[in-house]
């Protein structure tokens, strides 16, 4: 008698996905359902939604959920998490939300080693506008808004948000991962449980960066896009943990 | 060795072909008919009711999958 | 009675803290600092109080928009130039319906001004200052007593009408010690709950509270609904203050501490017989447009005095009865004018034919 092994996450609703085929979005949001489901936390988790594509996570995550000004996630969820301590709260933001207009609110919440959990989803473009360029974006990259590609003296370095946020005194957990390959999915997991299991501990602040593939904006094909990942965004943007400070902050 | 198979709702799927990638008993393939949105949906190569299937229920497809499109059984 | 004397911007923290409030996020700028930093002393006595100084008016007023989204009595103040950068996070907490208490203790502008008082936000306040055409109520206190009954009565109609409410003040406020009273304090746990709030999705689907409608059927729907909630308010919460004004042949319509000045103004003339009286909004919205129209069925003339360039001005303008003449006295910048100067307008205005005595 056979049984299943593999199924929708409760705390997933059943909508089909508005992201675009091969969209980073979609399994990130699977990984974040099941994680509520094995922590069994929907009763007393509350998320905040970017301004993006993933404008929409309530549309899939069943908990409540609160939206923020495109940046203002991070502020919003201090704010959630100051007046309702024993709330899990997390925030889903993309490359322009946190790393652009958002920087400010991101640095000093981790700073402030603010109790909550951030989803950076890096995808190296402004996904939901059109595929402009973002803090993110590579050098020589060509984007709506760099049309002969990235270039350094006009545009600026790709930004390194995480690394910043690493040098953050109230930041505990920083970790990149990507969700090319069923591995990189399967760390991807691992990072975000980490990083839950970090505000459940009440040790400060914790953040997940996660390489996605947005096939459309680069104009490849999924698989293409998964590639450009592992073999081109991934030098700039190396999968590592960048900061854990859980086994101190544990033992002090 | 396990034998195992999967479901594919073939109206959720978008063709993006991870799976197909992900599967390393090469157990699924593009379809060349259209699903309802317009994409060539993945399907999976056995029948269900067969003993000599390669598929060993490994999830490895249901784990990249984006769209949560597909369901894997194991015996 | 027990009497305090005390600095207004002390008031307005201490006031808070006996409505209920137990979450404060705000911003270091003159010439409202006194507050902030009374909070965040008057919070470190109380268990489960939070005091944010946040890394700017930007972060404190969304910060804020997640305290309120869990159904908590929330402030914030600034000063003009802060009050712009809050704009934003105003519409959003506008559209969302979440209550929100926001203190302006305004300064000389426009840019970076200067840190004496004025009345020059007015329009931003009134006419919903960020984008999107919301309404916010707003309080304009003119003295310590009134601090104390505004800033409880912004948290009152805050949670009851589920919309941010602007105290309007100035600097010459928040600096000012007057006596006040205090009430009795309110312990935030037997506030009524908030069924709207994000409590967790115990035994429920997960609730949203955002202001993103993109089929516009529904956004045009919200936006009745809105409507009709502002309706509701101009219905039933004007408020104005008329002083001696049964007998008058003028009144000097001000707001806030031009009104103060105003009043000494009055009294003055008043001994060399000229009949002047106040009329003045304690609602600036909703405006008491009904209020004046009455007066001025009686009274046909107005002598708008604020401290900007003409704003409440459009607003009784727009309120008088027909053929009522409207004069105006502008001192923007951050002059406080004496009682004399007001009382020599006035005086001067006596001269005209037909408010001379027959």
């Amino acid at each position: 008698m056979a049984k299943q092994v593999f199924a929708r996450p409760e705390s997933l609703k059943d909508n089909i996905f508005h992201y675009c085929p091969g969209c980073g979005h979609s399994i990130i949001h699977r990984l974040v359902a099941e994680i509520i489901d094995e922590f069994g936390i929907r009763d007393k988790t509350v998320g905040v939604p970017p301004a993006g594509c993933a404008v929409l996570a309530y549309n899939y995550l069943n908990v409540d959920m609160g939206e923020a000004p495109h940046g203002r996630a991070v502020a919003v969820a201090t704010g959630l998490k100051r007046a309702r301590p024993d709330f899990i709260v997390f925030t889903y933001q993309g490359d322009g939300d946190l790393a652009a207009i958002g920087t400010s609110e991101a640095i000093h919440a981790a700073n402030r080693g603010e109790n909550i959990t951030v989803i950076f989803v890096n995808n190296g473009v402004y996904g939901m506008t059109g595929g402009q360029m973002a803090p993110t974006t590579l050098l020589g990259q060509t984007t709506t808004t760099t049309p002969g590609g990235r270039e350094q003296v006009r545009d600026g370095y790709p930004l390194d948000l995480s690394q910043m946020l690493g040098i953050a005194a109230g930041s505990v957990y920083i970790e990149r991962t990507s969700v090319t390959s069923p591995k990189n999915v399967q760390k991807t997991k691992k990072a975000l449980k980490k990083a839950f299991q970090v505000q459940i501990d009440q040790l400060g602040f914790s953040l997940v960066e996660i390489l996605s593939p947005c096939p459309t904006n680069w104009k490849v094909s999924e698989i293409e896009a998964c590639k450009r990942i592992d073999e081109l965004v991934a030098k700039s943007y190396p999968l590592k943990v960048i900061k854990d400070l859980t086994q101190e902050k544990a033992q002090g | 060795m396990a034998k195992g198979f999967i479901r594919i709702d073939r109206n959720r799927c978008k063709g993006c072909g991870f799976c197909i990638i992900a599967c390393p008993k090469q157990c699924i393939r593009l379809s060349e008919e259209l699903n309802i949105k317009g994409y060539h949906p993945a399907e999976y190569t056995e029948a269900e009711s067969r003993n000599d299937r390669d598929c060993t229920g490994c999830t490895l497809c249901a784990i990249m999958c984006p769209d949560v499109a597909i369901e894997v059984f194991r015996e | 009675m027990n009497k305090r004397l005390m600095r207004g911007s002390h008031v307005i923290g201490e006031a808070a803290t006996l409505a209920g409030c137990r979450f404060y996020a705000g911003y270091p700028i003159t010439p409202q600092n006194e507050l902030p930093e009374y909070v965040a002393g008057r919070f470190a006595k109380l268990k489960d109080a939070t005091f944010i100084q946040a890394e700017s008016e930007l972060a404190a007023i969304n910060i804020l928009m997640g305290a309120s989204m869990t159904g908590a009595r929330v402030m914030t103040s600034s000063s003009s130039p802060g009050i712009s950068l809050k704009q934003e996070g105003i519409s959003y907490i506008a559209g969302m319906e979440l209550p929100t208490v926001i203190a302006n203790i305004m300064r000389g502008g426009p840019g970076l001004g200067n840190i004496a008082p004025s009345q020059q936000d007015y329009f931003q306040a009134t006419r919903g200052g960020g984008h999107g055409g919301y309404r916010t109520i707003v309080l304009a206190p003119y003295s310590g007593q009134e601090l104390v009954t505004l800033t409880i009565k912004a948290f009152d109609l805050a949670d009851m009408y589920r919309i941010p409410v602007i105290l309007l003040g100035d600097g010459l406020m928040g600096q000012m010690m007057e006596p006040v009273v205090f009430p009795e304090p309110i312990d935030p746990a037997t506030l009524p709950n908030k069924e709207w709030a994000l409590s967790g999705a115990k035994g429920r689907e997960g609730r949203l509270i955002a202001s993103l409608l993109l089929d516009p059927i529904q956004m045009e729907q919200h936006n009745w609904k809105l409507a009709r909630k502002y309706e509701t308010i101009c219905e039933n919460e004007t408020d104005s203050e008329s002083y001696l004004l049964d007998d008058a042949d003028i009144a000097v319509v001000a707001f806030g501490t031009a009104a103060r000045i105003a009043k000494g103004a009055i009294d003055r003339v008043r001994q060399t017989g000229v009949k002047a009286g106040l009329f003045r909004p304690i609602s600036l919205w909703p405006f008491p447009g009904q209020e004046l129209k009455a007066l001025t069925k009686r009274i046909r003339h107005v002598l708008v005095f604020e401290m900007n360039l003409g704003q409440m001005l459009e607003d009784v303008k727009l309120n008088v009865d027909q053929g009522t003449t409207v004069h105006f006295h502008a001192r923007p910048g951050g002059i406080i004018s004496t009682p004399q100067e007001i009382a020599d307008v006035l005086i001067r205005l006596s001269y005209r034919r037909d408010l001379q005595q027959s």
